[in-house]
Parts: C-alpha cells; structure tokens; sequence
C-alpha cells in the first residue's frame, strides 16, 4: 500500500484524526506520518530507549564462530520457554532461570554493561547462606595467612578451628541441598 | 486472601499536601531536596512480569501478601495496600506525581499492587519491572540511611521467601541494567546556581564520566523546568552497596559546591539581577491569580533559591512541599473532587493553593506591605 499523502513510499503508519469534519483514517509512509507532529512518536521513543539500547547490545554480540556454535541462539530455557533469540527482539530477560540457561552468552554483555561480570555485594541469607559462609572462610584464611606470618601461633590455631568449622558446616549445608534436590 | 484497609486510609495518601522527604529540615537541604533508594527483588523461577501470566503474577502478590507482616514488623511501620486496577485514574496519578508509585506499575494495573508505609516514606511495589520493587527517601542528602530502611525491608521479605540469587551474578533482575545488586541510589538537587551561571551541562558531562546520569527532572531535553535535576547511579553489578553510595554521595558533594560557588558568584557579580528576579517571583506567586505548572515551578525555583541564599526572609522553606505537590495538575484535581477541570479552573486552584501554602509558612520578617 502507498502512502496517502505522498503516494510515492510504502505507507507504515495508520492514523485516526478526529477533527471539525469528522473521523479521518490515514495509510501513511514514515516521513508524512512524522509531519503530523512529534507528539506521536516522542514517547513511544522516550519509552523505548533502555530496551531498544539493549536490543542493540544483545544482537551485536559477535558470537564466537558462528558456524560451530549455533547453539546460542537456539537454547531456550526449561523454565519460562524464552530462546536466546528473543532477547535480541525484546532486550528483556524472562526469568531467574534465564540467567544460568544462557550465562555464557550473557556475560560479555554484562561486562559490557557494567565493566564486571561478578557480584560484589549484599548476599541473601537463605538463598546464599553456602556463599556466606564459603565468604567468612575466605575472610579467615587471609587473617590465618597474617598470623602465622606475624608469629602469633595462639591467634592462628583459634583461626584454624574457626575454618574447621565453617568447612563442616559448609558440608552439611551442601550435603542439605542435594538431599533436598533428590 | 486479606483485604487491608484499603478505604480506611486511602484518602490520606491522595489528599495529603505534605511528603516527609521533603522537609527542608535536612543535611544539605539548601541544595539537595531528596534521597531514594531503590531494590530490585525477584522471586525464585516465576519469570518476571514482563513474561508472567496472570497466574504467575497473582501468586507473585500472594507470596507478597504474606511477608509483608514481617515488613511491618521490621520496620515498625503500617503499609497500606494499593491495588492498582481498584484505584481511579486520579487517584492513580496523584501517586505517580507524588513519585509514591511508578509510571510502569500503572500501565497494566492488573495484579500491581503498591504498599506504601503510612508515613509515605517507604514502599514495595509489585509486579513493576521486576516482582518487587523496594524504595525508600529520605529529606536531604542521606543516601545511608535511605538504604538501611530499604535493606531492612529486604532482609524481612528475604527472611521468609526466596529470592533470585546468584553467587556470580547477584541479584537476577528483569532488565540486565539493574543486574547485581539491584540497586538504584538517586538525589534530587536544585541547582539555579548552576543553571543561571551557564555550568549545567559540563557537570552533566563529568557526571556521565563518573558512571553517573544526571538528568532533569521536569522538563525535556531543550528546556529544564524548575532547575531539579536528578542525579543516580548508572551501574549495579561489580560494585558493593556502600561503594555505590558513597560513589554517588562524593559525587553529589561535589555538585554542591559547585552549586554554592555559582550561587557566590551570583550575589557577588549581579546581586541586583538576582535581587530582582527573585522578589518579581515572589511577588508573581504571592499575588497572581492564575498560574500554569510550568510557572509555578520556575518561580518557585527562584524563590527558594532566594530562601537559601537568605535573600527572602518572609516565608520558609517548609512552603516548598506544599508548592510542589500543589502545583501538580492531578492533585488539583483530586482535592476539587472533579476529573474534569478545564485548565482555566486548574490555573486558578493553583495560584489559590500556592497563595496559601506561602501564608501558612511565614519566615522570620514577613513584610505585609
């Protein structure tokens, strides 16, 4: 269909104008449309701009060797059904699920974003309750590392035991979750 | 299925010409109007609202609806519960221009749902971008303790529901910008100084450098309304909570004194211009009869800046919420009790609530001549 007003491009946009004389509906190609003032696509713009910059970003993702990895874009996740393939249409993510099912194509895009791709702040105490804790370890192996270092043999055994039994618990809490996910 | 007060408080919220967060008895007030924070929770494998059904997202309002005693309990606070499709369309945008709720939240209402602490202060808002949204503001710049209520209202829905949750990737949000720690850490700054001296956009410039928007908060791109900028952090993932606030707190300090050296400069090198300009403010919104928004907002810029500066000693600050909230179009409406104004009536309102919330708030030397 052509436009219209002009009737030389392919009309895109369909308008309803309510005036003086009536109800008017026009078939209208992009550059006509646009002089029927701003207000039509101003917001829809305004609106669009995070997801439309993200769309961008997902789907100039150089993929690496597109030949002998198709697998991104046809992976869809167990959860919610969404494909790798919708992300690059929406630039919207679906589910919790989403993110593990496509990390490997994700995380160049979050370092992207951000400049990092790895968590450095607050954990949630049930859900990350092992993470917590593989943390408290971390904190106490380096303070372990200062006081043997230091000589202070009295401090670093107390060091130890702490670690002994954050690694117990660790196990147990891990050994919870595989008997729960049985 | 519990239905919470819903009638009983709801003419507060809408009628209400004051909000907490934006007295002017608060650090940094003379610059700084407001600090928010803002969470972003999603629940374990129900996909986000954008992908949800109907069913997904009314069980999304159900685990909700049962944490949020433990909210209240944490907070020592009564939240009131919105459901978005049972509101008017006033009373929708009332909350919207209150900034209590979000444009997003009211554009499908079905299964949005807002609970806002009874002091205005706090709220959780479901079933927006992401299953909850939690945000907190505070007056003036306090970033800190913003993020200590809205942590705490985590930690009580945390306490009883599982979270999306990645040990690489933190918290998992709809939109991968909000990635991490969910967390958004905006101030609201008013800054004629910076305006009128011509400076604005190199801080918006260096701002952007910083990883940092600053951005205006009425008005588009061609003309600032008001001089209110907002300033917020851009990333989320990478960094720790205390490192985004203080990121976006040094960089705020910053802008203050900048601003307070433009404002300097200004008395210093105009004082007669900037005198004038703000008693011909004053002197419109105390007398004129009819006044649009946008007018409103620019005067009062004005005024205030003069209030700060101790130019104008006939009325305080404490006018300013009133002014802000008056000016708005919806809340003119909802307190007329009519959807229908024309925007003759609604200028008239106007300059009568501004008349009033300047006489209810006389400074230290009111000059009645």
């Amino acid at each position: 269909m052509l436009c219209d007003d002009c009737g030389k491009k392919e009309a895109v946009v369909h308008i309803v104008q309510i005036g003086p004389n009536g109800r008017v509906e026009k078939n209208l190609c992009e550059d006509c449309a646009q002089k029927y003032g701003n207000e039509m696509f101003a917001p829809h713009e305004r609106a669009m701009s995070v997801n439309d910059f993200l769309k961008g970003v997902f789907s100039n993702t150089p993929r690496p060797q597109e030949d002998s990895e198709p697998a991104g874009a046809d992976l869809v996740c167990p959860n919610c059904g969404m494909r790798y393939r919708d992300f690059q249409q929406t630039g919207k993510i679906g589910c919790s699920v989403c993110y593990d099912t496509f990390r490997t194509q994700l995380e160049p895009l979050l370092r992207r974003i951000h400049g990092s791709s790895v968590h450095s702040g607050k954990i949630p105490h049930r859900t990350g309750g092992r993470l917590e804790t593989k943390h408290e370890i971390e904190v106490l192996r380096a303070a372990l590392k200062d006081a043997v270092a230091q000589e202070a043999y009295e401090q670093a055994a107390e060091y130890r035991d702490q670690i002994r039994a954050l690694e117990k618990k660790l196990a147990q809490q891990e050994g919870d979750e595989a008997h729960a996910a049985e | 299925m519990r239905h919470m007060l819903q009638n009983e408080s709801a003419g507060d919220v809408f009628h209400a010409n004051c909000l907490p967060w934006l007295t002017s008895k608060a650090p940094e007030s003379d610059v700084v109007l407001s600090s928010r924070v803002r969470l972003a929770r999603n629940f374990r494998k129900i996909p986000f609202p954008n992908r949800a059904d109907f069913e997904q997202l009314a069980a999304v309002l159900q685990l909700t609806d049962g944490a949020m005693p433990a909210v209240s309990a944490a907070t020592q606070q009564h939240f009131s519960r919105y459901a978005i499709d049972k509101l008017t369309k006033l009373q929708r945008e009332v909350l919207v221009d209150k900034r209590l709720i979000t444009k997003n939240l009211v554009k499908n209402p079905q299964d949005r749902v807002a609970f806002l602490a009874d002091d205005a202060s706090m709220g959780v808002l479901v079933n927006e971008e992401d299953h909850l949204r939690i945000q907190s503001m505070r007056a003036g710049l306090d970033l800190e303790r913003a993020y200590e209520a809205a942590s705490a209202i985590d930690d009580a829905i945390e306490g009883q529901l599982d979270l999306a949750f990645d040990e690489k990737m933190g918290y998992l949000t709809s939109c991968p910008t909000n990635l991490g720690t969910g967390l958004r850490a905006s101030v609201v700054l008013h800054l004629p100084g910076l305006v009128y001296t011509r400076n604005i956009n190199n801080i918006i410039n260096i701002s952007q450098q910083l990883g940092l928007s600053l951005r205006a908060l009425y008005g588009d791109d061609k003309e600032v309304v008001g001089n209110l900028f907002q300033v917020s952090n851009q990333l989320t993932l990478g960094f720790s909570e205390q490192e985004i606030l203080d990121n976006v707190k040094s960089a705020v300090t910053e802008i203050i004194a900048h601003e307070r050296r433009a404002r300097k400069a200004l008395s210093l090198y105009m004082k007669e211009h900037l005198e004038d300009g703000i008693w011909r403010a004053y002197g419109t919104l105390r007398y004129a009869r009819l006044l649009t928004e946008k007018e409103v907002l620019t005067l009062f810029s004005k005024v205030r800046l003069g209030i700060d500066m101790r130019l104008i000693k006939e009325v305080s600050a404490e006018c300013y919420p009133e002014i802000l909230i008056g000016s708005r179009a919806s809340w003119l409406e909802s307190l007329a009790g009519t959807e229908n104004m024309s925007s003759g009536e609604l200028d008239k309102l106007r300059a009568e609530t501004v008349r009033k919330a300047l006489a209810a708030h006389p400074g230290e030397r009111r000059q009645d001549t």
